[in-house]
């Protein structure tokens, strides 16, 4: 009786398992890649009314995160400065400049100049910037080095593990409080300093919670 | 097989020029794969609001109202001669007695961790114009910043309320801090002012002989 199949369909079976591992593969490593913040979110870089570049005021000129953004340390809510904070300086620096017209108008009419926002966590998540800046924890941590930013990005996930990681382990990331608003700072990799910053998390009763309700109410 | 290699292949390389790599810039808002519950209709500090004629969450203070646990808009409040047990009269407020004469000296006490709290406020606010040593010359100057240096005769005259007055509502190009400053943090600027100015205009003869041995002078 001849070969009803012919000798290649032998190969199918292996063809089909290898075939499926590598679109398993693909598609697995596909979602791992893109479904996450570390995608979704880094790199968000919307252009805004005013190009306002951070990488100037607060790199080169060192002014103080909290000249414009004065709220941080005493609201949950990191404020957007008002537009009299910017004409403080700019009714005498570049005064007639173009690029300046959104913010001269605004503070005419009184109108708020339409900032984008870049860094939103969701409505249930209530994040409160107070007590982490006033407690050792630095702009740095979530918002990236927006000192050398040209336009400012998002810099960080800010996904529930990324908030988890930090508290989970706080002392790796604590700073002493003068260090707070230095966003150049770098952590000494000594045994010293792990001592002190365990130290901060101990003498400032520092608990981050990690319990749902900590965060999610 | 070859087949679906090549097809696979152009599969990956499609998806990843399509979607690019993570951290990329990119103007497009983040996308949110699954949207939960995490846009609601809540009220957010100083987000949009149809609502509203002027398109502002934020609403304005209401003339004679005072913003709960927010003291900043007291003097449009309070009539001249009011007293509060918390927060001291107007003359601490105001830096002005009821007859609109200034305060001499300064209502705060005298204390190191109040000269702190003035030093860390000053080189908030005040540092970019007027410079560290309180000369004019902050980092602002080269871009046509005009501020006053506080090393002259007429500032080392004027009364403690004259400069709160000032640091609170400007003076001539300078604008005021009030809606950023509290009144304990004006007048503690007022103090570390004052230790600014006793820095550039003391005498070797007011120093102990101790202290000068310190110095080597």
């Amino acid at each position: 009786m001849a070969n009803v199949f012919p000798k290649w369909v032998n190969t199918i079976p292996i063809k089909v398992i290898v075939a499926a591992i590598l679109i398993k593969t693909a598609v697995i490593a596909g979602f791992t890649y893109y479904f996450t913040p570390k995608y979704t979110r880094v790199g968000y870089a919307p252009t805004q009314p005013v190009a306002f570049s951070h990488a100037l005021h607060s790199g080169q000129l060192e002014i103080d995160c909290r000249y414009c953004h004065t709220n941080v340390d005493r609201s949950e809510h990191s404020n957007v400065p008002a537009t009299e904070v910017c004409m403080s300086c700019h009714s005498m620096v570049r005064k007639d400049d173009p690029l300046l017209a959104p913010v001269r108008d605004s503070y005419a009419s009184g109108e708020p100049i339409p900032w984008v926002r870049i860094h939103k966590t969701p409505d249930y998540v209530y994040f409160n910037h107070a007590v982490h800046v006033n407690r050792g924890i630095s702009c740095v941590e979530c918002h990236g080095r927006v000192d050398q930013m040209k336009v400012v990005h998002h810099d960080k996930p800010l996904s529930m593990g990324f908030c988890l990681e930090c508290h989970r382990n706080p002392e790796e990331y604590i700073r002493p409080p003068e260090e707070v608003y230095n966003l150049d700072w770098e952590r000494p990799e000594t045994e010293e300093f792990k001592e002190t910053a365990v130290g901060f998390v101990h003498d400032w009763k520092v608990n981050p919670p990690q319990s749902c309700s900590g965060c999610h109410r | 097989m070859r087949i679906f290699f090549a097809i696979f292949i152009f599969a990956i390389v499609t998806v990843v020029s399509i979607l690019g790599f993570r951290g990329s810039l990119s103007t497009k808002p983040p996308l949110e794969v699954f949207p939960d519950m995490d846009r609601q209709a809540r009220y957010k500090p100083q987000a949009e609001n149809s609502f509203f004629d002027d398109g502002r969450n934020d609403r304005p203070i209401p003339s004679g109202a005072v913003a709960r646990g927010n003291y900043l808009n007291y003097n449009e409040v309070f009539s001249e001669d009011f007293v509060d047990l918390r927060l001291g009269d107007v003359a601490y407020n105001k830096g002005k007695h009821a007859d609109d004469t200034f305060v001499q000296t300064l209502p705060t006490e005298v204390t190191y961790a109040n000269m702190e709290h003035g030093r860390l406020k000053y080189e908030i606010f005040c540092v970019s114009c007027h410079g560290a040593a309180g000369d004019g010359n902050g980092v602002t100057k080269p871009y046509g910043v005009l501020a006053a240096s506080y090393h002259d005769d007429r500032l080392r005259n004027e009364s403690d309320g004259y400069i709160y007055d000032v640091i609170m509502n400007g003076k001539g190009l300078m604008y005021g801090l009030s809606d950023r400053l509290s009144a304990d943090e004006a007048w503690s600027i007022v103090l570390y002012f004052r230790a600014l100015q006793f820095s550039q205009n003391a005498s070797v003869e007011e120093l102990t002989p101790a202290q000068r041995d310190l110095l080597g002078i």
